[in-house]
Protein backbone atom coordinates (compact mmCIF):
# COMPACT_ATOMS: atom_id res chain seq x y z
CA UNK A 1 0.00 0.00 0.00
CA UNK A 2 1.44 3.62 -1.21
CA UNK A 3 1.63 6.52 1.47
CA UNK A 4 -1.19 8.48 -0.01
CA UNK A 5 -3.45 4.96 0.18
CA UNK A 6 -2.64 4.65 3.91
CA UNK A 7 -3.28 8.08 4.65
CA UNK A 8 -6.64 8.04 3.24
CA UNK A 9 -7.85 4.41 4.85
CA UNK A 10 -7.19 6.05 8.16
CA UNK A 11 -10.85 7.73 7.50
CA UNK A 12 -12.09 3.51 7.89
CA UNK A 13 -9.91 2.30 10.60
CA UNK A 14 -9.18 5.90 12.94
CA UNK A 15 -12.77 7.21 11.96
CA UNK A 16 -10.92 9.92 10.96
CA UNK A 17 -13.05 12.88 9.45
CA UNK A 18 -11.33 14.15 5.92
CA UNK A 19 -8.92 16.84 5.96
CA UNK A 20 -11.20 18.07 2.40
CA UNK A 21 -13.95 17.38 4.70
CA UNK A 22 -12.80 19.34 7.78
CA UNK A 23 -12.21 22.45 5.43
CA UNK A 24 -15.45 22.15 3.81
CA UNK A 25 -16.97 22.29 6.97
CA UNK A 26 -15.08 25.89 7.98
CA UNK A 27 -15.90 27.44 5.18
CA UNK A 28 -11.96 27.22 4.14
CA UNK A 29 -12.31 24.82 0.73
CA UNK A 30 -10.95 24.62 -1.90
CA UNK A 31 -7.84 26.22 -0.04
CA UNK A 32 -5.76 28.54 -2.43
CA UNK A 33 -2.30 30.37 -2.80
CA UNK A 34 -2.70 33.76 -2.00
CA UNK A 35 1.05 34.32 -4.11
CA UNK A 36 4.28 32.57 -3.69
CA UNK A 37 6.79 34.61 -1.62
CA UNK A 38 8.99 31.64 -0.39
CA UNK A 39 10.40 29.42 -2.79
CA UNK A 40 11.86 26.19 -1.48
CA UNK A 41 13.99 23.83 -2.90
CA UNK A 42 14.64 20.08 -1.75
CA UNK A 43 18.16 20.02 -3.41
CA UNK A 44 17.95 16.12 -2.84
CA UNK A 45 17.51 12.94 -0.16
CA UNK A 46 20.83 11.93 0.44
CA UNK A 47 21.84 13.07 4.18
CA UNK A 48 24.77 11.76 7.03
CA UNK A 49 21.73 11.06 8.96
CA UNK A 50 18.48 8.82 9.34
CA UNK A 51 16.34 10.26 11.73
CA UNK A 52 13.39 8.24 13.08
CA UNK A 53 10.50 11.08 11.98
CA UNK A 54 12.02 12.08 8.85
CA UNK A 55 9.50 12.57 6.69
CA UNK A 56 11.48 12.67 3.66
CA UNK A 57 13.15 9.16 4.56
CA UNK A 58 16.72 10.58 3.23
CA UNK A 59 19.85 8.55 4.54
CA UNK A 60 23.60 8.01 2.69
CA UNK A 61 22.34 5.63 0.59
CA UNK A 62 19.71 7.81 -1.78
CA UNK A 63 20.79 8.38 -4.88
CA UNK A 64 18.17 11.58 -5.11
CA UNK A 65 20.52 15.19 -5.96
CA UNK A 66 19.28 18.10 -7.77
CA UNK A 67 21.32 18.89 -10.67
CA UNK A 68 23.15 21.83 -11.92
CA UNK A 69 20.87 22.48 -14.77
CA UNK A 70 17.56 22.26 -12.28
CA UNK A 71 19.46 24.69 -9.65
CA UNK A 72 20.03 26.86 -12.86
CA UNK A 73 16.38 26.71 -14.08
CA UNK A 74 15.75 27.57 -10.28
CA UNK A 75 17.76 31.20 -10.05
CA UNK A 76 16.09 31.96 -13.37
CA UNK A 77 12.55 31.81 -11.68
CA UNK A 78 14.30 33.45 -8.31
CA UNK A 79 15.55 36.07 -10.47
CA UNK A 80 12.75 36.89 -13.22
CA UNK A 81 9.67 36.71 -9.60
CA UNK A 82 10.23 39.45 -7.88
CA UNK A 83 7.92 38.54 -5.07
CA UNK A 84 9.86 35.98 -4.12
CA UNK A 85 11.53 37.14 -0.85
CA UNK A 86 12.78 33.80 0.64
CA UNK A 87 14.82 31.24 -0.93
CA UNK A 88 14.73 28.26 1.46
CA UNK A 89 16.95 25.36 0.76
CA UNK A 90 16.05 21.80 2.37
CA UNK A 91 16.68 18.06 2.12
CA UNK A 92 18.84 15.46 3.07
CA UNK A 93 21.27 17.46 4.12
CA UNK A 94 21.59 20.00 1.66
CA UNK A 95 25.65 20.08 1.92
CA UNK A 96 25.81 17.19 0.24
CA UNK A 97 24.70 18.24 -3.25
CA UNK A 98 28.13 19.01 -4.53
CA UNK A 99 25.90 21.72 -6.63
CA UNK A 100 25.27 23.96 -3.53
CA UNK A 101 28.52 26.28 -2.80
CA UNK A 102 28.37 27.14 -6.32
CA UNK A 103 23.83 27.41 -6.12
CA UNK A 104 24.64 29.77 -2.94
CA UNK A 105 27.38 31.91 -4.83
CA UNK A 106 25.18 33.06 -7.13
CA UNK A 107 21.99 33.13 -5.39
CA UNK A 108 23.49 35.44 -2.80
CA UNK A 109 23.88 37.97 -5.26
CA UNK A 110 20.23 38.42 -5.96
CA UNK A 111 19.35 40.55 -2.99
CA UNK A 112 16.81 37.46 -1.23
CA UNK A 113 16.26 35.95 1.92
CA UNK A 114 18.56 32.73 1.79
CA UNK A 115 17.83 29.86 4.25
CA UNK A 116 19.61 26.96 4.12
CA UNK A 117 18.28 23.58 6.57
CA UNK A 118 21.23 22.05 7.99
CA UNK A 119 21.59 19.58 10.43
CA UNK A 120 24.98 20.87 11.11
CA UNK A 121 25.90 17.05 12.54
CA UNK A 122 27.62 17.19 8.86
CA UNK A 123 29.80 20.43 9.35
CA UNK A 124 31.23 18.58 12.23
CA UNK A 125 32.49 15.81 9.17
CA UNK A 126 36.01 17.57 7.79
CA UNK A 127 34.58 16.80 4.42
CA UNK A 128 31.60 19.26 4.88
CA UNK A 129 33.37 21.95 7.64
CA UNK A 130 34.11 24.39 4.74
CA UNK A 131 30.67 25.19 4.38
CA UNK A 132 30.77 27.04 8.21
CA UNK A 133 33.05 29.68 5.92
CA UNK A 134 30.44 29.90 2.87
CA UNK A 135 27.41 30.48 5.14
CA UNK A 136 29.33 33.30 6.94
CA UNK A 137 30.49 34.54 3.92
CA UNK A 138 27.24 34.56 2.28
CA UNK A 139 25.01 35.85 5.01
CA UNK A 140 22.90 32.40 4.56
CA UNK A 141 20.51 31.77 7.64
CA UNK A 142 21.14 28.29 8.85
CA UNK A 143 17.59 26.81 10.84
CA UNK A 144 18.85 23.33 12.32
CA UNK A 145 16.92 20.52 13.82
CA UNK A 146 17.52 20.44 17.34
CA UNK A 147 14.59 18.33 18.44
CA UNK A 148 15.62 18.41 22.33
CA UNK A 149 17.56 20.59 24.41
CA UNK A 150 19.28 17.70 26.16
CA UNK A 151 20.78 15.06 24.41
CA UNK A 152 19.10 11.47 25.44
CA UNK A 153 15.40 12.58 23.41
CA UNK A 154 17.55 14.02 20.33
CA UNK A 155 19.71 10.72 20.39
CA UNK A 156 16.88 8.65 20.35
CA UNK A 157 15.54 10.60 17.30
CA UNK A 158 18.57 11.52 15.26
CA UNK A 159 21.28 8.91 16.47
CA UNK A 160 24.01 8.59 19.48
CA UNK A 161 26.65 11.85 18.95
CA UNK A 162 24.26 13.91 17.06
CA UNK A 163 23.61 15.82 19.58
CA UNK A 164 27.22 16.56 21.00
CA UNK A 165 27.91 17.36 16.88
CA UNK A 166 25.60 20.08 16.87
CA UNK A 167 26.12 21.52 20.34
CA UNK A 168 30.40 22.09 18.80
CA UNK A 169 29.45 23.26 15.51
CA UNK A 170 26.49 25.95 17.05
CA UNK A 171 29.92 26.74 19.32
CA UNK A 172 31.79 27.56 16.31
CA UNK A 173 28.85 29.37 14.29
CA UNK A 174 28.41 31.24 17.32
CA UNK A 175 32.35 32.12 17.09
CA UNK A 176 31.85 33.76 13.48
CA UNK A 177 28.79 35.45 14.69
CA UNK A 178 26.04 33.21 14.44
CA UNK A 179 23.05 33.54 16.61
CA UNK A 180 23.90 37.26 18.25
CA UNK A 181 21.81 40.31 17.91
CA UNK A 182 22.72 41.88 13.95
CA UNK A 183 24.66 38.93 13.17
CA UNK A 184 23.64 35.93 10.75
CA UNK A 185 20.93 34.03 11.72
CA UNK A 186 20.39 31.05 13.27
CA UNK A 187 17.79 29.53 14.06
CA UNK A 188 16.56 26.05 15.72
CA UNK A 189 13.49 23.82 15.80
CA UNK A 190 11.98 21.76 17.99
CA UNK A 191 9.74 18.71 16.76
CA UNK A 192 8.59 16.13 19.28
CA UNK A 193 10.52 12.97 19.79
CA UNK A 194 7.67 10.86 20.05
CA UNK A 195 3.75 10.50 18.86
CA UNK A 196 2.65 13.85 20.88
CA UNK A 197 2.34 17.27 19.57
CA UNK A 198 4.81 20.24 20.29
CA UNK A 199 4.33 22.76 23.37
CA UNK A 200 3.74 26.36 23.09
CA UNK A 201 6.72 27.83 21.22
CA UNK A 202 7.02 30.75 23.59
CA UNK A 203 7.08 28.51 26.46
CA UNK A 204 10.14 26.06 24.53
CA UNK A 205 12.11 28.80 23.22
CA UNK A 206 12.72 30.08 27.12
CA UNK A 207 13.44 26.48 28.00
CA UNK A 208 15.99 25.84 25.33
CA UNK A 209 17.15 29.34 25.86
CA UNK A 210 18.07 28.99 29.70
CA UNK A 211 19.42 25.40 29.31
CA UNK A 212 21.65 26.03 26.56
CA UNK A 213 23.15 29.15 27.47
CA UNK A 214 23.57 27.89 30.89
CA UNK A 215 25.01 24.03 29.78
CA UNK A 216 26.92 24.76 26.83
CA UNK A 217 27.39 28.59 26.59
CA UNK A 218 25.57 28.54 23.25
CA UNK A 219 22.51 31.34 21.91
CA UNK A 220 20.27 31.37 18.73
CA UNK A 221 17.84 33.63 17.68
CA UNK A 222 14.63 32.18 17.34
CA UNK A 223 12.75 28.37 17.94
CA UNK A 224 10.44 27.41 15.91
CA UNK A 225 8.17 24.41 16.79
CA UNK A 226 6.92 21.97 14.16
CA UNK A 227 4.38 18.88 14.34
CA UNK A 228 5.66 16.24 12.97
CA UNK A 229 4.11 15.18 9.97
CA UNK A 230 2.29 11.47 9.58
CA UNK A 231 4.99 10.86 6.46
CA UNK A 232 7.80 8.81 5.75
CA UNK A 233 9.82 7.38 8.84
CA UNK A 234 7.47 9.01 10.80
CA UNK A 235 4.07 7.42 9.85
CA UNK A 236 5.90 3.81 10.00
CA UNK A 237 7.06 5.09 13.43
CA UNK A 238 3.23 5.85 14.07
CA UNK A 239 2.12 2.43 13.09
CA UNK A 240 4.80 0.58 14.57
CA UNK A 241 3.86 1.48 17.95
CA UNK A 242 0.31 1.56 17.69
CA UNK A 243 -0.06 4.98 18.05
CA UNK A 244 -1.19 6.20 14.18
CA UNK A 245 -4.97 6.62 15.26
CA UNK A 246 -4.32 8.49 18.85
CA UNK A 247 -2.01 10.90 16.47
CA UNK A 248 -3.89 11.44 13.79
CA UNK A 249 -7.07 11.76 15.94
CA UNK A 250 -5.20 13.77 18.17
CA UNK A 251 -4.45 16.44 15.13
CA UNK A 252 -8.37 16.62 14.29
CA UNK A 253 -9.19 17.26 17.93
CA UNK A 254 -6.94 20.38 17.37
CA UNK A 255 -7.55 21.99 14.07
CA UNK A 256 -7.65 25.33 14.46
CA UNK A 257 -9.26 27.04 11.65
CA UNK A 258 -7.36 30.29 12.19
CA UNK A 259 -4.85 28.70 11.60
CA UNK A 260 -5.71 27.57 7.58
CA UNK A 261 -5.31 31.34 6.65
CA UNK A 262 -2.05 31.92 7.68
CA UNK A 263 -0.82 28.48 5.99
CA UNK A 264 2.70 28.22 4.53
CA UNK A 265 1.32 26.27 1.65
CA UNK A 266 -0.16 29.59 0.42
CA UNK A 267 2.87 31.49 -0.15
CA UNK A 268 5.02 28.85 -1.09
CA UNK A 269 6.31 26.59 -3.87
CA UNK A 270 8.28 23.50 -3.64
CA UNK A 271 10.68 22.16 -5.76
CA UNK A 272 11.81 18.91 -6.04
CA UNK A 273 15.74 17.62 -6.99
CA UNK A 274 14.26 16.63 -10.32
CA UNK A 275 12.60 20.15 -10.53
CA UNK A 276 8.98 19.29 -10.32
CA UNK A 277 6.51 22.23 -8.01
CA UNK A 278 4.98 20.68 -5.22
CA UNK A 279 2.63 23.25 -3.17
CA UNK A 280 4.79 22.18 -0.08
CA UNK A 281 7.86 19.75 0.85
CA UNK A 282 5.02 17.03 2.36
CA UNK A 283 2.98 16.97 -0.90
CA UNK A 284 6.69 16.50 -2.76
CA UNK A 285 7.17 13.15 -0.54
CA UNK A 286 3.22 12.11 -1.49
CA UNK A 287 4.27 12.70 -4.85
CA UNK A 288 1.50 15.40 -5.12
CA UNK A 289 2.31 18.08 -7.57
CA UNK A 290 0.55 21.43 -7.62
CA UNK A 291 -3.10 20.91 -8.87
CA UNK A 292 -1.99 22.67 -12.34
CA UNK A 293 -0.36 20.11 -14.24
CA UNK A 294 0.37 21.89 -17.31
CA UNK A 295 3.09 23.63 -14.65
CA UNK A 296 4.26 21.22 -12.95
CA UNK A 297 7.86 22.09 -13.16
CA UNK A 298 10.62 24.30 -12.82
CA UNK A 299 11.32 24.68 -16.70
CA UNK A 300 8.21 26.47 -17.65
CA UNK A 301 7.32 28.05 -14.51
CA UNK A 302 4.17 30.42 -14.65
CA UNK A 303 4.15 33.04 -11.94
CA UNK A 304 0.46 33.98 -13.29
CA UNK A 305 -0.46 30.28 -13.21
CA UNK A 306 0.26 29.33 -10.00
CA UNK A 307 -0.64 32.51 -8.00
CA UNK A 308 -4.39 31.65 -6.73
CA UNK A 309 -3.81 27.87 -8.18
CA UNK A 310 -6.15 25.53 -5.35
CA UNK A 311 -3.78 23.76 -2.91
CA UNK A 312 -3.37 20.22 -3.36
CA UNK A 313 -4.86 18.66 0.26
CA UNK A 314 -4.60 15.07 2.18
CA UNK A 315 -5.32 13.63 5.68
CA UNK A 316 -1.04 14.78 6.24
CA UNK A 317 -2.61 18.14 6.67
CA UNK A 318 -4.14 18.28 9.13
CA UNK A 319 -0.22 17.73 10.94
CA UNK A 320 -0.07 21.97 10.00
CA UNK A 321 -3.33 23.06 11.30
CA UNK A 322 -3.06 21.40 14.83
CA UNK A 323 -2.83 23.64 17.78
CA UNK A 324 -0.90 26.71 17.39
CA UNK A 325 -0.20 25.55 13.47
CA UNK A 326 2.85 24.73 12.24
CA UNK A 327 4.99 25.43 9.30
CA UNK A 328 8.66 25.54 7.95
CA UNK A 329 8.87 28.78 9.90
CA UNK A 330 7.47 27.39 13.18
CA UNK A 331 3.91 27.73 14.89
CA UNK A 332 1.54 29.91 12.67
CA UNK A 333 -0.29 31.88 15.69
CA UNK B 1 -22.19 2.29 27.76
CA UNK B 2 -19.49 -0.55 27.68
CA UNK B 3 -16.36 1.14 30.06
CA UNK B 4 -16.80 3.51 32.42
CA UNK B 5 -13.56 5.20 31.82
CA UNK B 6 -12.80 5.40 27.71
CA UNK B 7 -9.91 7.18 26.07
CA UNK B 8 -11.98 8.88 23.48
CA UNK B 9 -14.25 10.65 25.86
CA UNK B 10 -11.18 12.99 27.12
CA UNK B 11 -12.15 14.52 23.80
CA UNK B 12 -15.39 15.26 25.06
CA UNK B 13 -14.37 17.56 27.57
CA UNK B 14 -14.87 20.40 25.41
CA UNK B 15 -18.79 19.30 25.53
CA UNK B 16 -19.45 19.95 29.32
CA UNK B 17 -21.06 22.64 28.93
CA UNK B 18 -23.68 20.93 26.63
CA UNK B 19 -26.51 21.02 29.63
CA UNK B 20 -24.98 24.05 31.81
CA UNK B 21 -23.38 26.48 28.96
CA UNK B 22 -22.92 29.80 31.48
CA UNK B 23 -21.03 27.37 34.15
CA UNK B 24 -18.57 25.77 31.30
CA UNK B 25 -17.85 29.44 30.06
CA UNK B 26 -16.67 30.55 33.19
CA UNK B 27 -15.03 27.41 34.23
CA UNK B 28 -12.66 27.17 31.27
CA UNK B 29 -12.35 31.24 31.19
CA UNK B 30 -10.78 29.90 35.40
CA UNK B 31 -8.92 27.11 33.85
CA UNK B 32 -7.31 28.78 30.93
CA UNK B 33 -6.36 31.79 33.78
CA UNK B 34 -4.99 28.83 36.23
CA UNK B 35 -2.93 27.06 34.27
CA UNK B 36 -1.20 29.71 32.03
CA UNK B 37 2.21 30.64 32.31
CA UNK B 38 1.80 33.59 35.05
CA UNK B 39 4.79 33.56 37.97
CA UNK B 40 4.91 30.20 37.37
CA UNK B 41 5.90 28.85 33.90
CA UNK B 42 3.49 26.82 32.08
CA UNK B 43 5.93 23.53 32.60
CA UNK B 44 5.90 24.21 36.68
CA UNK B 45 2.15 24.00 36.30
CA UNK B 46 1.59 21.33 34.15
CA UNK B 47 3.86 19.54 36.45
CA UNK B 48 2.03 20.25 39.05
CA UNK B 49 -1.16 19.49 37.28
CA UNK B 50 0.35 16.05 36.65
CA UNK B 51 1.15 15.55 39.96
CA UNK B 52 -2.44 16.11 41.13
CA UNK B 53 -3.87 13.98 38.23
CA UNK B 54 -1.66 10.90 39.26
CA UNK B 55 -2.56 11.75 43.03
CA UNK B 56 -6.62 12.20 42.57
CA UNK B 57 -6.05 9.44 39.63
CA UNK B 58 -8.35 10.97 36.95
CA UNK B 59 -7.13 9.01 33.95
CA UNK B 60 -8.14 11.48 31.48
CA UNK B 61 -6.24 14.22 33.51
CA UNK B 62 -2.70 11.60 33.45
CA UNK B 63 -3.42 11.43 29.34
CA UNK B 64 -3.58 15.14 28.95
CA UNK B 65 -1.23 16.33 31.48
CA UNK B 66 1.70 13.47 30.18
CA UNK B 67 1.15 14.49 26.76
CA UNK B 68 1.55 18.46 27.93
CA UNK B 69 4.68 17.77 29.91
CA UNK B 70 6.29 15.81 26.79
CA UNK B 71 4.89 18.75 24.05
CA UNK B 72 7.23 21.05 26.74
CA UNK B 73 10.16 18.79 26.51
CA UNK B 74 9.50 18.02 30.60
CA UNK B 75 12.30 15.17 31.29
CA UNK B 76 10.90 11.44 32.21
CA UNK B 77 12.75 11.36 35.31
CA UNK B 78 11.37 15.24 35.92
CA UNK B 79 7.93 13.69 35.56
CA UNK B 80 8.64 10.93 37.85
CA UNK B 81 9.82 13.44 40.47
CA UNK B 82 6.43 15.08 40.50
CA UNK B 83 4.41 12.22 40.30
CA UNK B 84 6.66 10.75 43.88
CA UNK B 85 5.92 14.33 45.53
CA UNK B 86 1.98 13.60 45.05
CA UNK B 87 2.72 10.38 46.20
CA UNK B 88 4.16 11.77 49.29
CA UNK B 89 2.22 13.88 50.24
CA UNK B 90 -0.54 11.45 49.99
CA UNK B 91 1.13 9.23 52.67
CA UNK B 92 2.39 12.01 54.04
CA UNK B 93 -1.58 12.95 54.98
CA UNK B 94 -2.42 9.35 55.99
CA UNK B 95 0.42 9.44 58.56
CA UNK B 96 -0.53 12.74 59.81
CA UNK B 97 -4.25 11.61 60.31
CA UNK B 98 -2.65 8.83 62.47
CA UNK B 99 -2.10 11.67 65.22
CA UNK B 100 -5.82 10.86 65.42
CA UNK B 101 -5.34 7.21 65.78
CA UNK B 102 -2.74 7.72 68.69
CA UNK B 103 -4.89 10.32 70.52
CA UNK B 104 -7.61 7.51 70.81
CA UNK B 105 -5.31 4.86 71.64
CA UNK B 106 -3.92 6.52 74.47
CA UNK B 107 -7.19 8.12 75.39
CA UNK B 108 -9.01 4.80 74.97
CA UNK B 109 -6.17 2.79 76.45
CA UNK B 110 -5.53 1.35 80.10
Amino acid sequence: MNALSRLLGLEGSCGLESFENKLKQTGNYPLRAGGIGIFQMNVGKRCNLSCRHCHVEAGPERPESMSKRVFEQCLRVINGTPSITTVDLTGGAPEMNPNLEWFITEASKIPRRLIVRSNLAILADSRYAGYIDVYAKNNVELCVSLPDYRGDRTGRQRGRDVYQKVIAVIKTLNEKGYGWAGGPVLDLVHNPSGAYLPGRQKSLEGEYRAYLKKEHGIIFNDLFCITNMPIGRYFDYLLESDNICDYMKDLENTFNPAAVSKLMCRTMISVSWDGRLYDCDFNQMLGLTVSDKKHASVGNFDISALNGRDIVVRNHCYGCTAGSGSSCQGSIE
Amino acid sequence: MSEYYEKKDLADFGNIGEFAPEQAKKFFEYYESATSAGKLSEREKALIALSVATALHCPYCIDAYTNKCLSLSVGNDEMMEAVHVGAAMLAGMALAHSTQMRKIIKKKGM
